[in-house]
């Protein structure tokens, strides 16, 4: 999210889920949308049938990129360059729109110098995008009336992801497509509680709400309301916390339902890091292959066993509602929490409910402070809602942005960290699919869930299987710098030459043994969409 | 026969889609849609569907464990809290509030979130928290 933090001033989606049927252009990149948010989908679909036009740019043919008016396969980790190549055409011809670009954003006459390189030929020989489809492209998201961005973590996960994002709000920008209704740039959130996680602080350099820790007014708020003294220098991020226990600087670590031995990238390093800890909790409904390795494992209920608020990718606070008592001796992760405070001797640790726990958020979150859980029985609210009687915010950034003027950014393109070689000449590309969710604690459970596909798999293009003589369904090996692992050949045009796919979610087969852990400096998200392998038969 | 439906926010993905878990005798049995709700207006995906299933699953974890020389025992939850506290502090006192660190989740709620984070940066005393939203 640093990508529109820098650009806009606040890293959420701009815009409200509803809002897409309205649009007349929505371009999606990086983003598998009807496998991993299908009823995100299903509001864009319904948007193409009343007209709007949808574009497609991915490495991966997939379903909604077969569905698009227009779709383009770009090369791994070349985003920067055809959105340069974009802006070019876009401001060359005219199209951009004069008024916006004066009234409310900076940096236009730089932006314009630096996507002057970008010539069509130069983008088409980087990101293999045809001259006349990054036109095509470029005319019908500049020429709607309402364009609206679409991306997920084809996007993000890069070394250049920071780049990536700021480079689709340049785009936004330039076009006057954000700060009103049906257009903006819209991250989607992978996880249901993704952007309720971020909201609340579980970031290393800001308390609930963006309130940063480095800031001396809001820690003083924080510490006036928790009776204690806080640390005023930014924390480590979870990739640093594992180089930190890799490198025996990090002591001990508490796990709530994660299981990074399975997410993160490089799994070997993650295990050697927390085997190299002296203590590590881990608090989960499933004894995970994180929570093997801990020194105490701690048992929390799943979401049908517990009362509290989730926030959904659009900014929606919503419900989350006890049905059914906790199973067995398991108990609620906000009353775990609850007592291991208390257990070390903090007083304004004692919770009654998630309903008490709440009430202290809004108190010291300006962007929660008009949600209640009385408010959300009856209405939908979308932070920010600073009121108890404000309505909430279905789009952001109208009339200004966060930050004032709107940020463009001169950016140039970076090669991805790890390019093909002689020793390993093809490319990895990692994702989600739909039966499956992140690491399968939940899915992988179900039955209904595990039947549809049950294996891991490695999808790679007809021309490169006929080369090597791979045939459907046949074990073969993946390997990378950082290790190998077998999987069986699903031959599909979905992807490229040269490019092979990997869902991650399942343990046999982990994709992130081969991953790259080189991170993108901002945001420090590691690059999962991108490394060199080498495949061969067995 | 018990039979309840209770309004929840499905756990998988971010669209956030609502639905009535469907409760028999204690049991969640089923996921009926809701249409008034403004994401989901009456349908689901496959994951939304099937979400009861793995909340009865045999698998689930019913009982804190601490591992004592190599192997994991149960024990009660005062004992597991007490100890964790206590080799938390140790740390805290021994190597400093920053050799300690809090990965916290996008599959909990804000509530959990919130009291994590507090634990981290009011209890430990550092801001070493983060969650797998990056990754
Ligand atoms: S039902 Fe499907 S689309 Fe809706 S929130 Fe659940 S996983 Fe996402």
């Amino acid at each position: 999210m640093a990508g529109l933090v820098a650009s806009f001033g606040s890293g959420a989606m701009t815009n409200s889920i509803d809002e897409f049927e309205d649009a007349d252009c929505i371009l999606i990149t990086g983003s598998n949308t009807t496998e991993n948010h299908p009823l995100i989908a299903n509001r864009i679909l319904r948007a193409q049938e009343k007209g709007a036009k949808v574009i497609v740019i991915d490495p991966r043919k997939t379903q909604i990129g077969d569905l698009a008016d227009i779709y383009a396969r770009q090369n791994l980790g070349s985003d920067v360059a055809w959105l340069n190549g974009l802006i070019n055409v876009i401001i060359s011809e005219g199209w951009y729109d004069k008024e916006f670009v004066s009234g409310r954003t900076e940096g236009f006459e730089e932006l314009k110098a630096k996507v002057a390189d970008y010539t069509p030929d130069k983008i088409e020989q980087i990101s293999g995008i045809p001259a006349a489809t990054i036109k095509q492209i470029a005319e019908a998201y500049a020429k709607a009336e309402n364009g609206s961005i679409v991306y997920c973590m084809g996007i993000t996960q890069h070394i250049s992801g920071t780049d990536n994002v700021m480079s689709l709000a340049n785009l936004a920008m330039v076009t006057g497509n954000v700060g009103k209704r049906s257009t903006g740039v819209n991250p989607l959130r992978g996880q249901n509680n993704v952007q309720g996680a971020c909201d609340l602080g579980a970031l290393p350099n800001v308390f609930t709400g963006y309130q940063a820790v480095i800031n001396d007014e809001l820690r003083a708020k924080f510490e006036k309301a928790w009776g204690v003294k806080l640390d005023g220098k930014v924390g480590q991020t979870i990739m640093e916390m594992m180089n930190n226990a890799h490198d025996g600087k990090l002591a001990g670590m508490y796990v709530m339902a994660e299981n990074p031995m399975l997410s993160d990238p490089d799994i070997n390093h993650v295990r050697e890091a927390l085997e190299n800890l002296d203590f590590l909790v881990v608090q989960d409904i499933f004894m995970t292959e994180t929570a093997q390795l801990a020194d105490v494992v701690l048992p929390g209920t799943t979401y049908a066993e517990k009362d509290g608020t989730i926030t959904n990718t659009d900014r929606t606070v919503q419900r989350c509602r006890k049905a059914i008592e906790p199973i067995g001796d398991s108990k609620p992760d906000w009353e775990i929490l609850a007592l291991l405070g208390q257990k070390m001797g903090i007083s304004n640790f004692d919770y009654n409910s998630p309903e008490d726990v709440y009430k202290e958020i809004m108190a010291v979150t300006p962007i929660y402070a008009g949600i209640s859980y009385e408010r959300i029985e009856n209405e939908t609210l979308h932070w920010p809602c600073p009121t108890a009687d404000h309505p909430g915010t279905l789009f952001l950034h109208s009339g200004t942005f966060s930050r004032g003027l709107g940020a463009l950014k001169s950016i140039d393109y970076r090669e991805p960290a790890e390019m093909p070689d002689n020793d390993y000449p093809m490319q990895l590309t990692t994702g989600r699919m739909m039966f499956h969710f992140h690491t399968g604690t939940m899915t992988r459970n179900s039955p209904a869930l595990h039947k549809e596909v049950k294996e891991s798999y490695v999808e790679v293009n007809p021309s490169d299987a006929k080369e090597q003589g791979i045939v459907e369904d046949e074990k073969i090996s993946i390997a990378s710098r950082r290790g190998q692992i077998e999987a069986k050949a699903r031959i599909t045009n979905k992807v490229g030459r040269g490019v092979v796919f990997i869902p991650f979610h399942f343990v046999e087969g982990a994709a992130n043994v081969l991953t790259n852990p080189a991170l993108d400096p901002v945001a420090k998200i590691p690059e999962y969409k991108v490394c060199a392998v080498k495949v061969e038969k067995i | 026969m018990n039979c309840d439906f209770v309004l929840t926010t499905c756990p998988y993905c971010g669209c956030g889609c609502n639905f009535y878990l469907q409760v028999i005798d204690g049991k969640a049995v089923g996921v009926v849609p809701c249409k008034t709700h403004p994401v989901s207006k009456g349908t689901l995906c496959i994951k939304g569907w099937n979400a009861h299933q793995f909340v009865h699953d045999e698998k689930r974890l019913t009982k804190p464990l601490i591992k004592k020389s190599g192997r994991f025992e149960e024990v009660s939850w005062d004992e597991a809290l007490d100890y964790t506290a206590k080799r938390m502090l140790e740390i805290k006192e021994k190597t400093g509030p920053d050799s300690f660190g809090f990965l916290s989740s996008a599959k909990c709620t804000n509530e959990e979130n919130y009291l994590l984070m507090k634990l981290s940066r009011g209890v430990m005393g550092t801001n070493n928290v983060d969650h797998c939203a990056r990754l």
